[in-house]
């Protein structure tokens, strides 16, 4: 039914995604640099970091060397081929690699040779869902490798956490993997964090929660209250910025849930550096118009 | 602004303590896997046979110099010359079974990286007078900037991220996270944070 091509517009979604941190995160990070002692190592390393997001849309260079795994969430209409949005999807990341938003990332796990242009097998990761409005909106999140390593998933029960098949048992590991970090994924971090599912639809559902506004609120009122304790108890640890020591541990935690076997019970953390590049972008169409606006 | 230049004396690392923000402005080098084991086996633990020539530009480099474990994003101009495009820290913990050599040897004084290093490096910062900065993780277009100039490369057979850049910085921004007087950071936080986490979950 339609026929897009939208790859230059996928190039320039990820160029935003690679540059221009989201306001929120930035609000975030300068409210979190006012919170902690002047002078101290927590309040320099976000100086740092808020001098570097500034550069780095300034100057149209990637915030961070390490662009990640491009995440890409796309939904579309009925009529639209997915096929064909892949394949555009798959070029425009090329491109942004040749034009050097994204670092060359993609390695072949069996002789460890670089692809060089961030395409190879399920590299790019895309997810389509169909859906009922009749416009396509992507999201594109940058998934850094170093706060990637220190994402972590638990089966619970756990009997060393004393952690149980309940949002206290779920509260008890979310706190654990955040010590269990300390300073190695790049932090003030955001938390994304998924209950249930099999091992695999929950670590995907704890990495979507992360393309979520820092201040938006949970529909679920008992989760909204999970998501409030748990970023104020994740600050009481004291890691600070870096692992420096300090106020400001994470920015934001976001919980989902999907249903699970009775046999099942896991909890899924995904651990997201200051640099939380996520960006969007919607595609409307009147007659042979397609209009794109980014966000 | 608490400034430093490398070369770096024994006394003025002496005085830096753990928690300390420095800006570091000289020479300095990277260095990452490829490089520490190279350094291990063709100079440290064997007798120089090959490439004197590199063994002796290190020396004059590294004494009272400064490793920087760096994977640069680099450009090649069309004159030869080079220049960092973004140059965040690499983690450091991979050099941890090198690192306390490399720093007796070659009379190293800072080691820059990120997440921090072990007890046999603390130990190393110890007893030879050095210490460990802390770069920002991800702070790649900031670093970047503070790469005046990028002196020479050598190994390029390493790779770009691997060889070893000999560059000009100036305020590179860093932490003292492991001290001279065996403080560190990391230890401290991780076991203060240990803490905190048995208060909040009662146990
Ligand atoms: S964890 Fe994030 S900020 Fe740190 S190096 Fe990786 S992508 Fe960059």
């Amino acid at each position: 039914m339609k026929d897009l091509n939208l790859t230059n517009d996928f190039v320039e979604l990820v160029r935003r995604a690679a540059t221009d941190l989201p306001a929120d995160m930035e609000e975030a990070l300068t409210k979190a640099k006012g919170n902690e002692e002047s002078g101290s190592s927590a309040e320099g390393a976000l100086d740092t970091i808020l001098k570097n997001v500034t550069m780095a849309r300034q100057r149209s260079t990637p915030i961070c060397q390490d662009t990640g795994t491009p995440i890409f969430e796309i939904r579309y209409p009925v009529g639209v081929s997915t096929r064909a949005l892949a394949n555009q999807i798959r070029q425009a990341v090329a491109i942004a690699t040749e034009q050097s938003y994204l670092r060359p990332n993609a390695v072949d796990s069996l002789t460890g040779e670089n692809s060089g242009d961030n395409t190879g097998e399920d590299f790019p990761t895309m997810h389509f869902h169909e859906w009922e409005n009749d416009f396509v909106h992507v999201d594109l999140l940058l998934k850094g490798g170093g706060c990637e390593n220190v994402s972590t998933q638990y089966k619970l029960p756990d009997g060393g956490l004393k952690a149980g098949r309940d949002l206290e048992g779920v509260r008890r590991v979310v706190l654990d993997a955040v010590h269990q970090a300390q300073g190695k994924g790049c932090g003030p971090a955001v938390l994304g964090v998924a209950i249930g599912g099999d091992r695999g639809a929950s670590y995907i559902k704890s990495k979507q929660q992360l393309l979520r506004k820092l201040d938006d609120t949970n529909p679920n009122q008992d989760l909204a209250e999970l998501e409030e304790r748990l970023n104020k108890e994740a600050n009481q640890l004291g890691i600070g910025p870096m692992g420096f020591g300090g106020e400001t541990t994470v920015l934001g935690v976001k919980v989902g849930t999907l249903h699970r076997l009775p046999a099942s019970y896991f909890v899924s953390v995904a651990y997201m550096c200051w640099a939380n590049r996520r960006a969007s972008m919607d595609v409307t169409f009147s007659g042979d118009k397609v209009e794109v606006t980014y966000a | 602004m608490p400034k430093l230049t490398v070369p770096i004396s024994d006394e003025d690392i002496r005085a830096l303590h753990a928690g300390d923000t420095v800006y570091l402005t000289g020479v300095i080098v990277t260095g990452r896997d490829a490089a520490h084991k190279f350094m291990i086996e063709n100079y440290i633990r064997n007798p120089v046979v090959a490439e004197a020539e590199l063994y002796a530009e290190l020396k004059r480099l590294l004494n009272g110099g400064v490793i920087y474990h760096c994977g640069p994003v680099v450009k090649k101009h069309d004159d030869g010359s080079w220049s960092f495009v973004a140059a965040g820290p690499t983690t450091s913990i991979r050099e941890e079974v090198y690192q306390p050599e490399v720093i007796e040897h070659f009379n190293l004084k800072g080691v820059i990286g990120k997440g921090g290093m072990g007890a046999n490096t603390l130990k190393a910062c110890q007893e030879h007078a050095a210490v460990y900065f802390h770069a920002i993780g991800g702070a790649a277009t900031l670093i970047a900037q503070s790469v005046k100039e990028v002196i020479t490369v050598h190994k390029m057979e390493f790779g770009v991220p691997e060889a070893m850049w000999v560059i000009r910085v100036e305020d590179f921004p860093v932490v003292v996270t492991m001290d001279s007087h065996g403080e560190s950071i990391h230890t401290k936080v991780e076991a203060e944070s240990k803490k905190k986490l048995a208060e909040l979950l009662g146990v």
